[in-house]
C-alpha cells in the first residue's frame, strides 16, 4: 500500500482535472459502497441492540453445527468457514481479473472473471442449503407445557434455553428462543445474499462485455475495476456478518 | 514531471505496480486473510468449549475476534480494493465518515443493555423473578384466608 505520489504544489482544486485523481464512475462507486456500509452497519447494530436487550440469546455454535452430507454430526463453524473461504478465494480471483484488465490481457480477464462467477454461485448454493436446513430442520420445543417440533423461521425459534431433564426422541428439549433471532438472521444474511446475487449478475455482464471486446474498443478495463470494487465489498460485509452471527 | 502529470490524464488505467510486486502483495494478503480467519475459527471453537456465556474471559476472546475482523477489513479495503493506492484526500472522504460507527455502536449497544436492565426490574416484565413472585404470593393468600 503506497498512497499515490503527488508532486508538491499540485493545485487539485483549480479546475480542469479530477481533484481526487479518480474517474467520476469509480469515485461514485466508492461513495455508493460507503452508503451501503452504513445500511449494513445499521442492520448489524440493530441486531446487536436487540441481542444486548435480551436475557437469553442462542449460542451460534449450537444453531449452526451442520454440514451437508454429514448427517447429525456436531460440526460447529465448519460449514460457515467453507463459505468464508469460498468468498475470500473469489475475491482473490477478482483482484487478478482487475490486474489483468490493467495489462489489457483479455484472455486472463475472461478466465479470472469466470472463476469469480463460479465462486459467487458456490457461495449462493451454500447459503441456500443453510437456509433450507434451518427452516426445515425441526427441533423439540416446550410450548405451553407441550412438546412441539418447530424449525427456525422469522416467527419461530427453537433455540431457547435447554429444559433440564426432558428428552424427546433422544434430543434435548429447548424452550422457545427469542423470535428476533430468525428475523435478523434471515434478514441480514438475505440482504447480503442479495448483494452476492447482484454481484454475480454484474460479473456475468462484465464477462460477456469482455468477450465481446467492448473494453478493448474502449481502450481500458475500468468497468472490471468497478465491478471488482463491488465484489470486494460483498466479501468485506461477509467478514462482519460472519463475525456477528457465527463467531461471537 | 510536468505540472499536469499528477492529475491529467485524470484516470490512470495502468497498474500502479509492476507484475512481480503485485503478485507478491496478493499472495501475502491472501495468506494473511486465511491465517486470521483460521485464528478466528480456533477462538470461536474455544468459546464453544468454554460455554457461550458472559464470563469476562469469553467477552475478552470475543473482543480479540472483533479486532481480528477489523484487521481483515483493513487488508481487503487497502489492498484488494486498492484504497491504499488512492490519494490521501480521497481516502479521508471514505474513512472519516465511517468514524460515525464508533458513536453508533457504543450508543445503541448501551441502549440495548439499558433495556435489559429495565426489563429485569419490577417496573419491567421481570422474567427471571416471575416464579419467585408466585411462590411469595401463596402465603399472602393464606394470611387473607385466616382473617
Amino acid at each position: 500500500m503506497a498512497t499515490a505520489a503527488v508532486p508538491v504544489g499540485t493545485k487539485w482544486w483549480s479546475g480542469g482535472k479530477s481533484p481526487f485523481n479518480l474517474s467520476y464512475g469509480k469515485m461514485m462507486m466508492w461513495y455508493f459502497l460507503m452508503s451501503d456500509a452504513f445500511t449494513f452497519g445499521a442492520f448489524l447494530i440493530s441486531y446487536g441492540t436487540i441481542r444486548f436487550s435480551a436475557n437469553f440469546w442462542p449460542d451460534p455454535n449450537v444453531v449452526f453445527n451442520a454440514f451437508p452430507g454429514a448427517g447429525h454430526a456436531n460440526l460447529p463453524l465448519a460449514f460457515v468457514s467453507l463459505m468464508t473461504f469460498i468468498l475470500i478465494i473469489s475475491s482473490v480471483t477478482m483482484v487478478l481479473a482487475v490486474h489483468a484488465g490493467h495489462n489489457m490481457d483479455r484472455k486472463r480477464v475472461e478466465t479470472y472473471m469466470l472463476w469469480t462467477i463460479v465462486g459467487g454461485l458456490a457461495f449462493l448454493g451454500c447459503q441456500a442449503w443453510e437456509w433450507t436446513h434451518l427452516i426445515t430442520g425441526h427441533h423439540a420445543v416446550l410450548i405451553d407445557g407441550q412438546i412441539q417440533e418447530i424449525g427456525t423461521t422469522v416467527t419461530h425459534n427453537p433455540w431457547g434455553a435447554v429444559v433440564p431433564g426432558v428428552m424427546h426422541n433422544g434430543e434435548a428439549v429447548h424452550q422457545a428462543g427469542p423470535v428476533a433471532f430468525g428475523g435478523f438472521f434471515f434478514g441480514i444474511t438475505g440482504f447480503h445474499g442479495f448483494h452476492v446475487f447482484s454481484g454475480v449478475v454484474i460479473n456475468i455482464i462484465m464477462y460477456i462485455k469482455t468477450r465481446l471486446g467492448h473494453f478493448d474498443q474502449r481502450g481500458h478495463y475500468e468497468m472490471i475495476e468497478k465491478a471488482g470494487l463491488y465484489w470486494h465489498f460483498v466479501d468485506l460485509v461477509w467478514v462482519f456478518v460472519f463475525l456477528c452471527f457465527y463467531l461471537i | 514531471m510536468s505540472h499536469d502529470s499528477a492529475a491529467s490524464p485524470e484516470i490512470s488505467f495502468q497498474s500502479h505496480h509492476d507484475d512481480k510486486a503485485f503478485y507478491r502483495t496478493v499472495k501475502k494478503v491472501t495468506i494473511i486473510l486465511s491465517i486470521i480467519t483460521l485464528i478466528e475459527l480456533c477462538l470461536g471453537l474455544l468459546i464453544y468449549k468454554m460455554g457461550h456465556g458472559s464470563a469476562t474471559s469469553v467477552l475478552l476472546i470475543k473482543g480479540v475476534i472483533t479486532i481480528l475482523s477489523l484487521a481483515k477489513a483493513f487488508y481487503i479495503t487497502a489492498y484488494f480494493m486498492h484504497l491504499g493506492d488512492e490519494i490521501r484526500n480521497f481516502v479521508m472522504t471514505i474513512v472519516v465518515p465511517l468514524a460515525l460507527f464508533i458513536w453508533f455502536i457504543i450508543a445503541f449497544l448501551a441502549d440495548g443493555a439499558s433495556w435489559r436492565d429495565l426489563r429485569n426490574t419490577s417496573a419491567g416484565s421481570k422474567p427471571d423473578a416471575t416464579k419467585t413472585e408466585q411462590v411469595q404470593s401463596a402465603p399472602a393468600i393464606e394470611k387473607g384466608a385466616e382473617k
